[in-house]
């Protein structure tokens, strides 16, 4: 079985999180959730096992 | 009086007189079907064939007008073909690869199912279901007059019934009036709203959909529309719905399908003039059509506990209802059938035990839940029931434009295939290193190329050892039941199909497959007393 990275793992941190608020930047609260939904499908996608893709669920919910 | 709940696109079995009906003691007839739809036709055609003395009792005539289902899968057309009736049915319906999902005003994308090579089916036919039941009862005709035991009877319409240990007494009313008959079983394949279920007072559950949808077959004049399935999420066309869908079947008419809510009058809705003002608005003025039949339905993914209760056996949309995405009514009827059958014939010339029959409740019960399953899920991503589930849905819809990853996820119905009875007590272990997981103990048999034809072609009714460049006797008899040896060689099909299916890494391979065509046992080299027990589970003579 895979394991999800729960450990630091994005480069250059900060610069990843301006980046993510960047993207809702002059959005409606709706428009933001949509974009949302459109980038987990994208990053789901990437990850592709389904192992890692449930312990990831898992861990958003708890 | 004696009226019809519905009007008949044909007649196909008019009442007569039978001599049951004046008999002094009521006349016992080894297995009597209730309901002369696609499933108990077929219930008659597989038993018919056996030899098995076989009455099917239906409160009509003939079949019943209007097409509802209009999708047939290849696995359908498979079993249809081991009762003879297969090729009228291929040369008959409309065969598509192409379709189109639209959201709101754009196409997000469009598929070509390219379909596996080398099988003698396409994965799915679309045909009016009267034609599909037409073929059927054509093919019954033509069996009795060969002289299969198989009766139908019109206009007989089963009042009540007495369950007892080993039988069942029915009663049945015709246009004569009443007469007592007598069953060593009685299948029960009368339909969703099953009176038989109802008489037994068993219980039917699951979920009931707030939805209802409007259906229009149309017959279109002067039009050359593609021979493609159109699905729209939110369509843009006043008053079409939630969804709608355009989907060909032969003699130019299309089925649309729109999903028009819950609160609904239906009255209202049904006049002609309402859908025509849908239709029109949705095909665009000037299109010329003429409505053939039309008809609003709710759905529900419901099944029973158990679909046997003694001698009494329940088969088709009488055991489990789905909703249509994903055809999955006729089609997971056929395979109930498909299943059924066999194990009936066994029991009843008493070559198996009475507990065989417990198989057929396990193996269609996992089959019903794969369906209700599949299609719920179907219906989830159609009509999402919660914000959430729309965001999603949207998201996914919104992707699909620009990204084939997202295509995959988007589901507007899976289609019905067969299931593979993983879990049945039936099956054997798997002693094939090597081979395919497609054809793993369970699974039904793929179809493939063998010779100048097709390897299901070749299978038959009966047990069957397949021995793919093995050395195998010509045939096996084991507890009086005679298991009929077909060797081939991989080298028959020199497109590679059959060996990709049958043998994968493997060189060479002996399958022991049932009458229905689902593979019980596989083992490297022929191994006579290996294949022995496998038959004697299989046929529920030795659970290990
Ligand atoms: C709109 C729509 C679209 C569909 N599309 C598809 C599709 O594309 N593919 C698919 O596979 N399925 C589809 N289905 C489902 C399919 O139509 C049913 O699953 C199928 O007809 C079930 O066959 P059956 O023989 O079990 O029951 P039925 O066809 O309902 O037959 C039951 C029979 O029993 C008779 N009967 C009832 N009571 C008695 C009695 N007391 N005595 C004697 N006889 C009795 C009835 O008159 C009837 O002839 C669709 C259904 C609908 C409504």
């Amino acid at each position: 079985m895979s394991d999800l990275t729960l450990t630091a793992n994005i480069d250059s941190p900060d610069d990843f999180y301006a980046d993510l608020l960047d993207i809702h930047e002059g959005h409606s609260k709706e428009e933001s959730e949509a974009i949302n939904a459109r980038l987990i499908l994208i990053l789901a996608n990437h990850i592709g096992n389904r192992d890692v893709l449930k312990q990831a669920l898992a861990a958003a919910v708890s | 009086m004696f009226d019809d709940r519905y009007t008949l696109a044909f007649k196909a079995y008019p009442y007569e007189k039978s001599p049951d009906q004046s008999a002094e003691n009521p006349v016992r007839h080894p297995v009597v079907v209730m309901g002369g739809g696609p499933v108990g036709m077929a219930t008659a055609l597989d038993l018919g064939r056996q030899g098995v003395p076989v009455l099917v009792l239906d409160d009509h005539e003939g079949v019943g007008m209007g097409s509802r289902a209009i999708c047939f899968a290849k696995r359908s057309l498979e079993i249809a073909d081991r009762y003879g009736c297969g090729d009228p049915m291929l040369e008959k319906g409309v065969v598509w690869n192409v379709g189109k999902v639209f959201h709101e005003d754009r196409q997000v994308f469009e598929f070509n199912l390219l379909p596996e090579e080398g099988h003698k089916f396409p994965a799915f036919i679309n045909m009016q279901q009267p034609y599909f039941e037409q073929f059927m009862i054509e093919r019954a005709r033509a069996l009795q007059a060969e002289g299969a035991p198989i009766q139908i009877r019109g206009k007989n319409r089963v009042e009540s019934v007495d369950v007892q240990d080993d039988h069942v007494v029915l009663t049945v009313m015709t246009p004569d009036g009443p007469y007592t008959l007598e069953a060593d079983w009685l299948i029960g394949c009368d339909g969703a709203s099953s009176p038989l279920r109802g008489m037994l007072g068993l219980d039917f559950s699951g979920r009931v959909f707030q939805d209802s949808f409007l259906i229009a077959d149309i017959k279109m004049i002067n039009t050359n529309f593609p021979t493609e399935r159109w699905f729209w999420f939110d369509p843009p066309f006043k008053s079409a719905g939630a969804s709608t869908l355009l989907h060909k079947q032969p003699d130019d008419v299309w089925r649309v399908d729109f999903q028009i809510g819950w609160d609904v009058d239906r009255k209202e809705e049904m006049k002609e003039k309402n859908i025509r003002a849908r239709l029109d608005a949705f095909l665009g003025g000037d299109v010329e059509y003429e409505i053939v039949w039309s008809s609003i339905y709710t759905f529900q993914c419901k099944r029973m506990e158990n679909f046997r209760a003694g001698p009494v056996i329940f088969a088709g949309d009488a055991a489990h209802q789905v909703s249509p995405f994903g055809a999955r009514g006729a089609n997971s009827g056929m395979q109930d059938v498909d299943n059924l059958g066999w194990k009936l014939g066994l029991v009843v010339n008493g070559k198996a035990p009475v507990s065989l029959l417990d198989s057929y409740n396990s193996e269609r019960i996992f089959g019903a839940d794969e369906n209700v399953l599949n299609s719920t899920r179907s219906t989830d991503f159609i009509t999402p029931k919660s914000d959430t589930s729309r965001l999603f849905r949207d998201a996914v819809l919104h992707l699909s434009e620009r990204f084939e990853f997202a295509r995959p996820l988007v589901n507007s119905g899976r289609l019905s295939v067969p299931c593979v009875y993983d879990t049945s007590t039936l099956n054997s272990a798997d002693n094939l290193a090597g081979g395919p997981a497609r054809t793993r103990p369970g699974a039904p048999c793929p179809d493939a190329p063998l010779g100048d034809g097709y390897l299901l072609s070749h299978l038959g009714d009966g047990f069957v050892l397949l021995a793919i460049d093995s050395d195998a006797p010509d045939e096996i008899v084991e507890s009086g039941i005679t298991i009929k040896t077909i060797s081939i060689s991989a080298k028959d099909d020199p497109s590679g199909q059959l060996a990709a299916r049958y043998l994968g890494q493997a060189q060479r391979g002996v399958y022991l497959i049932r009458p229905d065509q689902h593979v019980t046992a596989r083992m490297a080299t022929f191994d006579e007393a290996e294949i022995r027990a496998a038959l004697r589970r299989a046929t529920g003579q030795e659970i290990v």
